[in-house]
Protein backbone atom coordinates (compact mmCIF):
# COMPACT_ATOMS: atom_id res chain seq x y z
CA UNK A 1 0.00 0.00 0.00
CA UNK A 2 2.87 1.93 0.95
CA UNK A 3 4.47 1.65 -2.21
CA UNK A 4 0.86 2.93 -4.30
CA UNK A 5 0.90 5.92 -2.11
CA UNK A 6 4.04 7.17 -4.01
CA UNK A 7 3.82 4.95 -7.60
CA UNK A 8 0.58 5.89 -8.20
CA UNK A 9 0.96 9.85 -8.19
CA UNK A 10 4.37 9.31 -10.18
CA UNK A 11 2.79 6.81 -13.50
CA UNK A 12 -0.06 9.49 -13.43
CA UNK A 13 2.63 12.50 -13.43
CA UNK A 14 4.97 10.77 -16.29
CA UNK A 15 1.95 9.34 -18.49
CA UNK A 16 0.50 13.40 -18.03
CA UNK A 17 3.71 14.38 -19.25
CA UNK A 18 4.07 12.05 -21.90
CA UNK A 19 0.72 13.13 -23.58
CA UNK A 20 0.66 16.71 -23.39
CA UNK A 21 3.95 17.44 -23.33
CA UNK A 22 6.03 15.27 -24.94
CA UNK A 23 9.36 17.38 -25.72
CA UNK A 24 10.33 17.15 -22.63
CA UNK A 25 10.85 13.72 -22.84
CA UNK A 26 13.66 14.19 -26.42
CA UNK A 27 16.98 13.71 -24.51
CA UNK A 28 15.43 10.05 -22.87
CA UNK A 29 13.64 8.41 -26.89
CA UNK A 30 16.94 10.47 -28.45
CA UNK A 31 19.57 7.49 -28.44
CA UNK A 32 16.78 4.77 -29.51
CA UNK A 33 15.80 6.99 -32.84
CA UNK A 34 17.46 6.32 -36.07
CA UNK A 35 20.05 9.22 -36.56
CA UNK A 36 18.30 11.83 -37.61
CA UNK A 37 14.65 10.66 -37.73
CA UNK A 38 12.07 12.24 -35.65
CA UNK A 39 12.48 11.48 -31.77
CA UNK A 40 8.80 12.22 -31.60
CA UNK A 41 5.56 11.18 -32.81
CA UNK A 42 4.56 14.35 -34.80
CA UNK A 43 1.99 13.62 -37.34
CA UNK A 44 -0.71 13.36 -35.12
CA UNK A 45 -0.22 14.98 -31.28
CA UNK A 46 -0.08 12.18 -28.41
CA UNK A 47 -2.86 14.31 -26.77
CA UNK A 48 -5.59 14.07 -29.54
CA UNK A 49 -4.39 10.34 -30.35
CA UNK A 50 -5.00 9.25 -26.40
CA UNK A 51 -8.23 10.76 -26.55
CA UNK A 52 -9.48 9.16 -29.38
CA UNK A 53 -7.62 5.94 -28.08
CA UNK A 54 -9.77 5.84 -24.57
CA UNK A 55 -12.98 7.46 -26.64
CA UNK A 56 -12.99 3.97 -28.80
CA UNK A 57 -12.69 2.09 -25.42
CA UNK A 58 -14.95 3.98 -23.65
CA UNK A 59 -17.49 3.73 -26.21
CA UNK A 60 -17.07 0.08 -26.91
CA UNK A 61 -16.59 -0.84 -23.06
CA UNK A 62 -20.10 1.25 -21.97
CA UNK A 63 -22.17 -0.60 -25.09
CA UNK A 64 -20.54 -3.72 -23.97
CA UNK A 65 -21.66 -3.55 -20.51
CA UNK A 66 -25.20 -2.31 -21.34
CA UNK A 67 -25.38 -4.99 -22.99
CA UNK A 68 -24.02 -7.79 -21.48
CA UNK A 69 -25.52 -7.04 -17.92
CA UNK A 70 -28.93 -6.80 -19.91
CA UNK A 71 -28.61 -9.89 -21.10
CA UNK A 72 -27.42 -11.21 -18.00
CA UNK A 73 -30.70 -10.07 -16.12
CA UNK A 74 -32.62 -11.67 -18.74
CA UNK A 75 -31.50 -14.94 -18.62
CA UNK A 76 -31.25 -15.03 -14.52
CA UNK A 77 -34.98 -14.20 -14.75
CA UNK A 78 -37.57 -17.40 -15.12
CA UNK A 79 -38.45 -15.87 -18.45
CA UNK A 80 -35.33 -16.04 -19.79
CA UNK A 81 -34.01 -19.23 -18.17
CA UNK A 82 -34.63 -21.14 -21.58
CA UNK A 83 -31.54 -19.24 -23.34
CA UNK A 84 -29.23 -20.06 -20.35
CA UNK A 85 -27.61 -22.81 -21.27
CA UNK A 86 -27.21 -21.32 -25.28
CA UNK A 87 -25.52 -18.12 -23.97
CA UNK A 88 -23.00 -20.07 -21.82
CA UNK A 89 -22.20 -21.69 -24.98
CA UNK A 90 -21.43 -18.63 -26.78
CA UNK A 91 -19.53 -17.26 -24.04
CA UNK A 92 -17.38 -20.69 -23.71
CA UNK A 93 -16.83 -20.52 -27.85
CA UNK A 94 -17.19 -16.68 -27.73
CA UNK A 95 -13.87 -17.01 -24.85
CA UNK A 96 -11.45 -19.08 -27.60
CA UNK A 97 -12.00 -16.18 -30.49
CA UNK A 98 -8.70 -14.27 -30.70
CA UNK A 99 -9.35 -10.33 -30.54
CA UNK A 100 -7.00 -9.89 -33.35
CA UNK A 101 -9.08 -12.49 -35.53
CA UNK A 102 -12.60 -10.79 -34.14
CA UNK A 103 -11.07 -7.60 -35.74
CA UNK A 104 -9.54 -8.89 -39.22
CA UNK A 105 -13.21 -10.32 -39.75
CA UNK A 106 -15.21 -7.03 -38.83
CA UNK A 107 -13.12 -5.73 -41.39
CA UNK A 108 -14.74 -7.34 -44.66
CA UNK A 109 -18.20 -6.47 -43.09
CA UNK A 110 -17.44 -2.97 -42.14
CA UNK A 111 -14.90 -1.55 -44.13
CA UNK A 112 -11.81 0.39 -42.53
CA UNK A 113 -11.61 2.65 -40.17
CA UNK A 114 -13.34 3.19 -36.20
CA UNK A 115 -16.34 0.74 -37.22
CA UNK A 116 -14.65 -2.50 -37.08
CA UNK A 117 -12.52 -2.02 -34.06
CA UNK A 118 -15.22 -0.53 -32.26
CA UNK A 119 -17.28 -3.38 -33.10
CA UNK A 120 -14.26 -6.04 -32.01
CA UNK A 121 -13.76 -4.35 -29.23
CA UNK A 122 -17.50 -4.41 -28.03
CA UNK A 123 -18.05 -7.65 -28.97
CA UNK A 124 -14.90 -9.21 -26.91
CA UNK A 125 -15.78 -6.83 -24.56
CA UNK A 126 -19.11 -8.62 -24.17
CA UNK A 127 -18.09 -11.87 -22.75
CA UNK A 128 -16.31 -11.60 -19.23
CA UNK A 129 -18.81 -8.94 -18.41
CA UNK A 130 -21.67 -11.38 -18.91
CA UNK A 131 -19.87 -14.47 -18.13
CA UNK A 132 -18.65 -12.12 -14.14
CA UNK A 133 -22.64 -10.85 -14.42
CA UNK A 134 -24.48 -14.11 -14.68
CA UNK A 135 -21.86 -15.65 -11.82
CA UNK A 136 -22.95 -12.52 -9.65
CA UNK A 137 -26.76 -12.49 -10.34
CA UNK A 138 -26.71 -16.24 -9.61
CA UNK A 139 -24.96 -16.87 -6.44
CA UNK A 140 -26.74 -14.17 -4.42
CA UNK A 141 -26.83 -14.62 -0.66
CA UNK A 142 -30.43 -17.05 -0.41
CA UNK A 143 -30.99 -15.58 3.17
CA UNK A 144 -31.16 -11.61 1.46
CA UNK A 145 -33.18 -12.72 -1.04
CA UNK A 146 -36.20 -14.22 1.11
CA UNK A 147 -35.42 -11.06 3.67
CA UNK A 148 -36.15 -9.21 0.48
CA UNK A 149 -38.92 -10.83 -0.27
CA UNK A 150 -40.23 -11.30 3.11
CA UNK A 151 -40.07 -6.92 3.35
CA UNK A 152 -42.43 -6.97 0.59
CA UNK A 153 -40.24 -5.93 -2.17
CA UNK A 154 -41.51 -6.53 -5.75
CA UNK A 155 -39.56 -7.83 -8.36
CA UNK A 156 -38.54 -4.78 -10.09
CA UNK A 157 -37.36 -3.39 -6.48
CA UNK A 158 -35.60 -6.56 -5.95
CA UNK A 159 -33.67 -6.66 -9.07
CA UNK A 160 -32.78 -2.63 -8.63
CA UNK A 161 -32.06 -2.34 -4.82
CA UNK A 162 -30.67 -5.86 -3.95
CA UNK A 163 -29.59 -7.80 -6.66
CA UNK A 164 -27.51 -5.49 -8.78
CA UNK A 165 -25.92 -3.90 -6.00
CA UNK A 166 -24.90 -6.59 -4.79
CA UNK A 167 -23.72 -7.87 -7.96
CA UNK A 168 -21.86 -4.77 -8.74
CA UNK A 169 -18.32 -6.17 -6.97
CA UNK A 170 -17.78 -9.06 -9.21
CA UNK A 171 -19.45 -7.42 -12.45
CA UNK A 172 -17.02 -4.65 -12.02
CA UNK A 173 -14.22 -7.18 -12.34
CA UNK A 174 -15.52 -8.11 -15.44
CA UNK A 175 -15.76 -5.12 -16.39
CA UNK A 176 -12.24 -4.40 -15.36
CA UNK A 177 -10.85 -7.59 -17.56
CA UNK A 178 -12.56 -6.40 -20.55
CA UNK A 179 -11.29 -2.85 -20.00
CA UNK A 180 -8.02 -4.17 -19.96
CA UNK A 181 -8.40 -6.13 -23.17
CA UNK A 182 -9.98 -3.50 -24.96
CA UNK A 183 -7.15 -0.89 -24.56
CA UNK A 184 -4.37 -3.28 -25.73
CA UNK A 185 -6.98 -4.80 -29.04
CA UNK A 186 -7.31 -0.78 -29.36
CA UNK A 187 -3.65 -0.91 -30.59
CA UNK A 188 -4.16 -3.22 -33.35
CA UNK A 189 -7.20 -1.18 -34.15
CA UNK A 190 -4.19 1.08 -36.34
CA UNK A 191 -3.97 -1.46 -38.76
CA UNK A 192 -7.39 -0.78 -40.06
CA UNK A 193 -6.95 2.41 -39.89
CA UNK A 194 -8.56 3.77 -36.68
CA UNK A 195 -7.14 6.56 -34.75
CA UNK A 196 -5.56 5.01 -32.07
CA UNK A 197 -2.01 5.17 -29.85
CA UNK A 198 -1.55 1.57 -32.10
CA UNK A 199 -0.80 4.40 -35.06
CA UNK A 200 2.42 5.53 -32.93
CA UNK A 201 3.99 1.77 -32.39
CA UNK A 202 3.13 0.81 -35.69
CA UNK A 203 5.21 4.02 -37.42
CA UNK A 204 7.88 2.77 -35.34
CA UNK A 205 7.60 -0.71 -36.25
CA UNK A 206 7.50 0.44 -40.12
CA UNK A 207 10.96 3.00 -39.95
CA UNK A 208 12.48 1.19 -37.57
CA UNK A 209 11.87 3.76 -35.08
CA UNK A 210 12.33 2.57 -31.52
CA UNK A 211 11.85 5.55 -29.97
CA UNK A 212 7.97 5.61 -31.24
CA UNK A 213 7.12 2.26 -30.07
CA UNK A 214 8.60 2.45 -26.56
CA UNK A 215 6.42 6.39 -26.89
CA UNK A 216 2.90 4.83 -27.67
CA UNK A 217 3.79 1.53 -25.77
CA UNK A 218 4.32 3.39 -22.49
CA UNK A 219 1.50 5.33 -22.98
CA UNK A 220 -1.04 2.56 -23.53
CA UNK A 221 0.61 0.89 -20.87
CA UNK A 222 0.09 3.73 -18.80
CA UNK A 223 -2.91 3.82 -19.31
CA UNK A 224 -3.81 -0.05 -18.56
CA UNK A 225 -2.36 -0.25 -15.52
CA UNK A 226 -3.60 3.13 -14.09
CA UNK A 227 -7.37 1.92 -15.29
CA UNK A 228 -6.49 -1.43 -13.55
CA UNK A 229 -5.70 0.47 -10.62
CA UNK A 230 -8.23 2.50 -9.89
CA UNK A 231 -10.77 -0.44 -10.88
CA UNK A 232 -9.14 -3.08 -8.34
CA UNK A 233 -9.64 0.11 -6.13
CA UNK A 234 -12.79 0.86 -6.66
CA UNK A 235 -13.76 -2.77 -6.55
CA UNK A 236 -12.54 -2.96 -3.20
CA UNK A 237 -13.77 0.11 -1.88
CA UNK A 238 -17.57 -1.27 -2.92
CA UNK A 239 -16.90 -4.91 -1.65
CA UNK A 240 -15.29 -2.94 1.89
CA UNK A 241 -18.96 -1.28 1.55
CA UNK A 242 -20.72 -4.26 0.85
CA UNK A 243 -19.33 -6.46 3.75
CA UNK A 244 -19.74 -3.00 6.39
CA UNK B 1 -29.79 -15.12 -56.59
CA UNK B 2 -28.43 -18.73 -56.15
CA UNK B 3 -31.93 -19.94 -58.06
CA UNK B 4 -31.34 -18.56 -60.76
CA UNK B 5 -27.87 -19.32 -61.14
CA UNK B 6 -28.04 -23.30 -61.27
CA UNK B 7 -30.64 -25.28 -62.37
CA UNK B 8 -33.94 -25.39 -60.07
CA UNK B 9 -33.17 -29.29 -59.68
CA UNK B 10 -29.98 -28.31 -58.26
CA UNK B 11 -30.55 -26.12 -55.87
CA UNK B 12 -34.10 -27.14 -54.46
CA UNK B 13 -32.65 -30.06 -52.41
CA UNK B 14 -29.97 -27.67 -50.57
CA UNK B 15 -32.97 -25.30 -50.23
CA UNK B 16 -35.04 -28.13 -48.46
CA UNK B 17 -32.13 -29.15 -46.13
CA UNK B 18 -31.18 -26.15 -44.98
CA UNK B 19 -34.79 -25.08 -44.27
CA UNK B 20 -35.66 -28.86 -42.66
CA UNK B 21 -32.46 -28.28 -40.44
CA UNK B 22 -33.57 -25.25 -39.28
CA UNK B 23 -36.98 -26.59 -38.72
CA UNK B 24 -35.62 -29.55 -36.93
CA UNK B 25 -33.71 -27.53 -34.62
CA UNK B 26 -35.12 -24.42 -33.73
CA UNK B 27 -37.54 -26.16 -31.42
CA UNK B 28 -36.47 -26.64 -27.99
CA UNK B 29 -36.20 -29.68 -26.07
CA UNK B 30 -34.68 -32.46 -28.27
CA UNK B 31 -31.43 -32.23 -27.73
CA UNK B 32 -30.52 -35.04 -30.65
CA UNK B 33 -33.07 -33.71 -32.80
CA UNK B 34 -31.36 -30.16 -32.65
CA UNK B 35 -28.16 -31.77 -33.74
CA UNK B 36 -29.75 -33.77 -36.19
CA UNK B 37 -31.57 -30.67 -37.35
CA UNK B 38 -28.08 -28.85 -37.58
CA UNK B 39 -26.23 -31.30 -39.52
CA UNK B 40 -28.94 -31.19 -42.01
CA UNK B 41 -29.06 -27.71 -42.42
CA UNK B 42 -25.33 -27.83 -42.85
CA UNK B 43 -25.27 -30.06 -45.61
CA UNK B 44 -27.30 -28.32 -47.26
CA UNK B 45 -25.78 -24.98 -47.27
CA UNK B 46 -22.70 -26.89 -48.48
CA UNK B 47 -24.68 -28.35 -51.37
CA UNK B 48 -25.95 -24.73 -52.04
CA UNK B 49 -22.15 -23.35 -51.70
CA UNK B 50 -21.05 -26.23 -54.17
CA UNK B 51 -23.40 -25.76 -56.98
CA UNK B 52 -23.67 -21.79 -56.50
CA UNK B 53 -20.28 -21.39 -57.36
CA UNK B 54 -19.42 -23.17 -60.19
CA UNK B 55 -22.52 -21.51 -61.88
CA UNK B 56 -21.70 -18.10 -61.13
CA UNK B 57 -17.98 -18.67 -62.47
CA UNK B 58 -19.05 -20.11 -65.82
CA UNK B 59 -18.09 -17.93 -68.57
CA UNK B 60 -16.87 -15.26 -65.86
CA UNK B 61 -13.06 -15.00 -66.83
CA UNK B 62 -10.00 -16.28 -65.38
CA UNK B 63 -10.00 -13.69 -62.90
CA UNK B 64 -13.66 -13.87 -61.45
CA UNK B 65 -13.66 -14.98 -58.08
CA UNK B 66 -16.50 -16.28 -55.99
CA UNK B 67 -17.14 -15.82 -52.14
CA UNK B 68 -20.13 -16.16 -49.80
CA UNK B 69 -21.60 -13.24 -48.31
CA UNK B 70 -23.52 -12.46 -45.33
CA UNK B 71 -26.16 -14.29 -45.60
CA UNK B 72 -24.10 -18.06 -46.00
CA UNK B 73 -22.47 -16.61 -43.05
CA UNK B 74 -25.35 -16.21 -40.54
CA UNK B 75 -26.33 -19.09 -41.48
CA UNK B 76 -23.56 -20.47 -41.27
CA UNK B 77 -22.93 -18.96 -37.38
CA UNK B 78 -26.74 -20.25 -36.56
CA UNK B 79 -26.50 -23.92 -37.84
CA UNK B 80 -23.28 -24.25 -35.94
CA UNK B 81 -24.68 -22.42 -32.44
CA UNK B 82 -27.81 -25.12 -32.81
CA UNK B 83 -25.10 -27.64 -32.78
CA UNK B 84 -22.85 -26.38 -30.19
CA UNK B 85 -25.66 -26.04 -28.14
CA UNK B 86 -27.79 -29.51 -28.51
CA UNK B 87 -23.95 -31.09 -27.74
CA UNK B 88 -23.69 -29.01 -24.37
CA UNK B 89 -27.47 -29.89 -23.84
CA UNK B 90 -26.23 -33.88 -24.20
CA UNK B 91 -23.60 -33.75 -22.00
CA UNK B 92 -21.19 -35.84 -23.50
CA UNK B 93 -18.51 -37.38 -21.43
CA UNK B 94 -14.87 -36.50 -22.46
CA UNK B 95 -14.41 -39.25 -24.72
CA UNK B 96 -17.32 -38.80 -26.33
CA UNK B 97 -16.30 -34.87 -27.11
CA UNK B 98 -12.98 -36.33 -28.27
CA UNK B 99 -15.11 -38.41 -30.69
CA UNK B 100 -17.64 -35.43 -32.01
CA UNK B 101 -14.18 -33.61 -32.41
CA UNK B 102 -12.59 -36.21 -34.70
CA UNK B 103 -15.64 -36.77 -36.48
CA UNK B 104 -15.97 -32.73 -37.13
CA UNK B 105 -12.45 -32.05 -37.73
CA UNK B 106 -12.51 -35.34 -40.44
CA UNK B 107 -15.91 -34.26 -42.08
CA UNK B 108 -14.15 -30.80 -42.70
CA UNK B 109 -10.52 -32.53 -43.82
CA UNK B 110 -12.48 -34.56 -46.57
CA UNK B 111 -14.99 -31.53 -47.39
CA UNK B 112 -11.55 -29.39 -48.15
CA UNK B 113 -9.95 -32.26 -49.43
CA UNK B 114 -11.96 -33.32 -51.99
CA UNK B 115 -12.09 -29.87 -53.92
CA UNK B 116 -15.56 -29.50 -53.99
CA UNK B 117 -15.24 -26.26 -52.86
CA UNK B 118 -12.25 -25.45 -54.77
CA UNK B 119 -13.95 -22.53 -56.66
CA UNK B 120 -14.18 -20.19 -53.81
CA UNK B 121 -12.24 -17.86 -53.38
CA UNK B 122 -10.73 -18.30 -50.13
CA UNK B 123 -9.61 -22.00 -51.33
CA UNK B 124 -8.23 -20.05 -54.37
CA UNK B 125 -6.12 -18.04 -52.37
CA UNK B 126 -5.52 -21.16 -50.48
CA UNK B 127 -4.17 -22.81 -53.92
CA UNK B 128 -1.72 -20.23 -54.88
CA UNK B 129 0.06 -20.00 -51.48
CA UNK B 130 0.06 -23.65 -50.75
CA UNK B 131 3.85 -23.93 -49.75
CA UNK B 132 3.56 -20.42 -47.91
CA UNK B 133 0.47 -21.69 -46.04
CA UNK B 134 2.09 -24.72 -44.54
CA UNK B 135 5.17 -23.01 -43.44
CA UNK B 136 2.92 -20.12 -41.75
CA UNK B 137 0.91 -23.46 -40.16
CA UNK B 138 4.00 -24.80 -38.56
CA UNK B 139 5.67 -21.59 -37.55
CA UNK B 140 2.12 -20.54 -35.77
CA UNK B 141 2.25 -23.82 -34.26
CA UNK B 142 5.87 -23.70 -33.38
CA UNK B 143 5.36 -20.09 -31.82
CA UNK B 144 2.10 -21.26 -29.67
CA UNK B 145 3.53 -24.64 -28.67
CA UNK B 146 6.77 -23.63 -28.42
CA UNK B 147 5.76 -20.55 -25.75
CA UNK B 148 3.78 -23.13 -24.38
CA UNK B 149 6.71 -25.04 -23.39
CA UNK B 150 8.95 -22.58 -22.67
CA UNK B 151 6.68 -21.13 -19.96
CA UNK B 152 5.64 -24.21 -18.64
CA UNK B 153 9.75 -25.21 -18.19
CA UNK B 154 10.08 -21.71 -16.65
CA UNK B 155 6.66 -21.61 -14.87
CA UNK B 156 6.48 -24.58 -13.00
CA UNK B 157 9.44 -24.36 -10.78
CA UNK B 158 8.54 -20.71 -10.36
CA UNK B 159 5.49 -22.02 -9.50
CA UNK B 160 6.55 -24.42 -6.88
CA UNK B 161 8.96 -21.94 -5.41
CA UNK B 162 5.62 -19.19 -5.01
CA UNK B 163 3.95 -22.09 -3.14
CA UNK B 164 6.60 -22.65 -0.91
CA UNK B 165 7.33 -19.22 -0.01
CA UNK B 166 5.37 -16.60 1.03
CA UNK B 167 6.95 -13.38 0.35
CA UNK B 168 8.31 -14.65 -2.87
CA UNK B 169 5.11 -15.16 -3.72
CA UNK B 170 3.76 -11.40 -2.87
CA UNK B 171 7.32 -10.54 -5.28
CA UNK B 172 6.62 -12.12 -8.16
CA UNK B 173 2.61 -12.43 -8.70
CA UNK B 174 2.42 -8.69 -8.88
CA UNK B 175 5.13 -8.68 -11.77
CA UNK B 176 3.56 -10.89 -13.93
CA UNK B 177 0.07 -9.40 -13.79
CA UNK B 178 1.92 -6.08 -14.82
CA UNK B 179 3.71 -7.57 -17.65
CA UNK B 180 0.20 -9.01 -18.62
CA UNK B 181 -1.16 -5.65 -19.06
CA UNK B 182 1.18 -4.56 -21.46
CA UNK B 183 -0.85 -3.91 -24.83
CA UNK B 184 0.04 -6.96 -27.18
CA UNK B 185 1.56 -4.80 -30.36
CA UNK B 186 3.81 -2.80 -27.90
CA UNK B 187 5.56 -6.40 -26.04
CA UNK B 188 5.95 -7.51 -29.44
CA UNK B 189 7.48 -3.74 -30.81
CA UNK B 190 9.60 -3.78 -27.39
CA UNK B 191 11.17 -7.03 -28.00
CA UNK B 192 12.48 -6.11 -31.12
CA UNK B 193 15.21 -3.71 -30.07
CA UNK B 194 15.86 -5.49 -27.03
CA UNK B 195 16.35 -8.62 -28.70
CA UNK B 196 18.34 -6.52 -31.32
CA UNK B 197 20.61 -5.45 -29.03
CA UNK B 198 21.09 -8.72 -27.35
CA UNK B 199 22.05 -10.13 -30.87
CA UNK B 200 24.68 -7.16 -31.13
CA UNK B 201 26.21 -7.40 -28.17
CA UNK B 202 26.09 -11.17 -26.87
CA UNK B 203 28.72 -12.97 -28.87
CA UNK B 204 27.46 -15.84 -29.96
CA UNK B 205 23.60 -14.72 -29.85
CA UNK B 206 22.49 -14.41 -33.08
CA UNK B 207 24.53 -17.93 -34.30
CA UNK B 208 21.46 -19.38 -32.37
CA UNK B 209 18.94 -16.93 -34.07
CA UNK B 210 18.94 -14.32 -31.63
CA UNK B 211 17.98 -10.68 -33.64
CA UNK B 212 15.19 -8.08 -33.31
CA UNK B 213 13.56 -9.44 -36.29
CA UNK B 214 11.72 -12.61 -36.91
CA UNK B 215 10.93 -15.54 -34.57
CA UNK B 216 13.04 -14.78 -31.86
CA UNK B 217 11.53 -11.62 -30.28
CA UNK B 218 7.54 -12.48 -30.84
CA UNK B 219 8.82 -16.26 -29.05
CA UNK B 220 9.64 -13.90 -26.33
CA UNK B 221 6.53 -11.94 -26.29
CA UNK B 222 4.47 -15.22 -25.86
CA UNK B 223 6.70 -16.59 -23.36
CA UNK B 224 5.98 -13.50 -20.98
CA UNK B 225 2.47 -13.33 -21.51
CA UNK B 226 2.78 -17.10 -20.54
CA UNK B 227 4.03 -16.87 -17.36
CA UNK B 228 0.91 -15.29 -15.14
CA UNK B 229 -1.36 -17.96 -16.45
CA UNK B 230 1.35 -20.77 -15.84
CA UNK B 231 2.60 -19.23 -12.61
CA UNK B 232 -0.80 -18.21 -10.68
CA UNK B 233 -2.28 -21.81 -11.35
CA UNK B 234 0.42 -23.69 -10.26
CA UNK B 235 0.09 -22.13 -7.15
CA UNK B 236 -3.47 -22.20 -7.14
CA UNK B 237 -3.39 -25.97 -7.82
CA UNK B 238 -0.61 -26.82 -5.05
CA UNK B 239 -2.93 -24.22 -2.44
CA UNK B 240 -5.95 -26.19 -3.30
CA UNK B 241 -4.58 -29.56 -1.66
CA UNK B 242 -7.48 -30.94 1.16
CA UNK B 243 -5.35 -30.02 3.86
CA UNK B 244 -7.10 -33.81 5.31
CA UNK B 245 -4.87 -35.15 2.25
CA UNK B 246 -1.74 -33.18 3.30
CA UNK B 247 -2.47 -34.32 6.98
CA UNK B 248 -2.68 -37.65 5.86
CA UNK B 249 0.56 -37.60 3.62
CA UNK B 250 2.46 -36.21 6.55
CA UNK B 251 1.35 -38.79 9.25
CA UNK B 252 2.47 -41.57 6.39
CA UNK B 253 5.59 -39.75 6.89
CA UNK B 254 6.42 -38.80 3.05
CA UNK B 255 9.00 -35.92 2.47
CA UNK B 256 8.09 -32.68 1.56
CA UNK B 257 9.66 -33.59 -2.12
CA UNK B 258 6.80 -36.71 -2.17
CA UNK B 259 3.98 -34.96 -0.86
CA UNK B 260 4.67 -32.82 -3.92
CA UNK B 261 4.83 -35.38 -6.00
CA UNK B 262 2.86 -38.11 -5.04
CA UNK B 263 0.01 -35.34 -3.46
CA UNK B 264 -0.40 -32.30 -4.22
CA UNK B 265 0.56 -32.19 -8.12
CA UNK B 266 -2.32 -35.47 -8.87
CA UNK B 267 -4.47 -33.43 -7.29
CA UNK B 268 -3.56 -29.89 -8.20
CA UNK B 269 -3.17 -31.55 -11.52
CA UNK B 270 -6.58 -29.76 -13.44
CA UNK B 271 -5.86 -26.33 -12.17
CA UNK B 272 -2.47 -26.36 -13.45
CA UNK B 273 -3.51 -27.67 -17.02
CA UNK B 274 -6.29 -25.12 -16.83
CA UNK B 275 -3.78 -22.52 -16.36
CA UNK B 276 -1.87 -24.16 -20.02
CA UNK B 277 -5.42 -24.25 -21.59
CA UNK B 278 -5.42 -20.17 -21.05
CA UNK B 279 -2.06 -19.61 -22.52
CA UNK B 280 -2.69 -21.67 -25.42
CA UNK B 281 -5.67 -20.21 -26.46
CA UNK B 282 -4.14 -17.33 -26.02
CA UNK B 283 -1.14 -17.76 -27.44
CA UNK B 284 -2.45 -18.99 -30.79
CA UNK B 285 -4.39 -16.04 -30.95
CA UNK B 286 -1.49 -13.56 -29.95
CA UNK B 287 0.47 -15.04 -32.27
CA UNK B 288 -1.13 -13.51 -35.23
CA UNK B 289 0.26 -10.20 -33.81
CA UNK B 290 3.55 -11.56 -34.97
CA UNK B 291 3.04 -11.71 -38.59
CA UNK B 292 3.41 -7.60 -37.78
CA UNK B 293 6.88 -7.75 -36.68
CA UNK B 294 7.97 -10.40 -39.33
CA UNK B 295 7.61 -13.70 -36.73
CA UNK B 296 5.36 -15.22 -39.10
CA UNK B 297 2.47 -17.05 -38.64
CA UNK B 298 -0.97 -17.02 -40.14
CA UNK B 299 -0.59 -13.11 -39.17
CA UNK B 300 1.45 -12.53 -42.24
CA UNK B 301 -1.97 -13.58 -44.16
CA UNK B 302 -3.79 -11.36 -41.76
CA UNK B 303 -1.67 -8.53 -42.12
CA UNK B 304 -0.99 -8.51 -45.92
CA UNK B 305 -4.72 -8.79 -46.70
CA UNK B 306 -5.54 -5.84 -44.48
CA UNK B 307 -2.70 -4.10 -46.42
CA UNK B 308 -4.30 -5.13 -49.58
CA UNK B 309 -7.86 -5.01 -48.87
CA UNK B 310 -7.58 -8.64 -49.85
CA UNK B 311 -10.53 -9.98 -47.61
CA UNK B 312 -9.89 -13.79 -48.96
CA UNK B 313 -6.07 -13.74 -47.22
CA UNK B 314 -7.57 -12.17 -44.09
CA UNK B 315 -10.09 -15.09 -44.24
CA UNK B 316 -6.84 -17.46 -45.13
CA UNK B 317 -5.05 -16.13 -42.20
CA UNK B 318 -8.10 -15.56 -39.49
CA UNK B 319 -10.13 -18.92 -40.40
CA UNK B 320 -7.35 -21.76 -39.81
CA UNK B 321 -6.27 -19.72 -36.63
CA UNK B 322 -10.04 -19.96 -35.01
CA UNK B 323 -10.19 -23.16 -36.30
CA UNK B 324 -7.09 -23.93 -34.15
CA UNK B 325 -8.18 -21.88 -31.23
CA UNK B 326 -11.32 -23.82 -31.00
CA UNK B 327 -9.69 -27.52 -31.38
CA UNK B 328 -6.85 -26.46 -28.90
CA UNK B 329 -9.58 -25.35 -25.98
CA UNK B 330 -11.80 -28.51 -26.32
CA UNK B 331 -8.76 -30.76 -26.35
CA UNK B 332 -7.64 -29.14 -23.19
CA UNK B 333 -10.89 -28.98 -21.61
CA UNK B 334 -11.04 -33.43 -22.07
CA UNK B 335 -7.67 -33.30 -20.91
CA UNK B 336 -8.48 -31.35 -17.77
CA UNK B 337 -11.34 -33.53 -17.37
CA UNK B 338 -9.68 -36.42 -17.72
CA UNK B 339 -7.38 -35.73 -15.07
CA UNK B 340 -10.04 -34.66 -12.27
CA UNK B 341 -10.09 -36.80 -9.82
CA UNK B 342 -13.89 -37.30 -8.88
CA UNK B 343 -14.58 -35.81 -4.81
CA UNK B 344 -15.40 -39.66 -4.17
CA UNK B 345 -11.91 -40.77 -4.86
CA UNK B 346 -10.24 -38.03 -2.46
CA UNK B 347 -12.34 -38.41 -0.11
Amino acid sequence: MKIGMILRPALIALLLALVVRPDWFVPVFAPLAPEGGPVIYQRASLLSLSLSHLGLVLMASLAATFVAVTLAIFVTRPAGAAFRPLSRTITNIGQTFPPVAVLALAVPALGFGAGPTLVALFLYGLLPIFENAITALSTLPPATMEAARGIGLSRWQRLVRVELPLALPVTLTGIRLSVVIALGTATIGSTVAARTLGEVIIAGLLTNNTAFVLQGGLIVGLFAVLIYDAMVLLERHLARRMGG
Amino acid sequence: MAWNLASPLAVLPGLAAVLLGLGLGLPAGFARLRLVGAVVGLAGLLWLLMQGAPALLDGAGEYARVSPAVGFWCLLVVLMLLMADALATMALGPMQRGAVLLTVIGALAIMLGSGVLADLSVMQEYAARRDAFVSELVRHLGLAFGSLAAAAVIGFPLGVLCHRREQLRGAILPVLSFLQTIPSLAMFGLMIPLLGWVGDTVPGAQAIGIAGIGFAPAFLALVLYSLLPVVGNTVAGLGATPPAALEAARGMGMTPAQRLLRVELPLGLPIILTGLRIVLVQNIGLAVIAGLIGGGGFGTFVFQGLNQTATDLILLGALPTVALALTAGIVMDILVELTRRTPKDTR
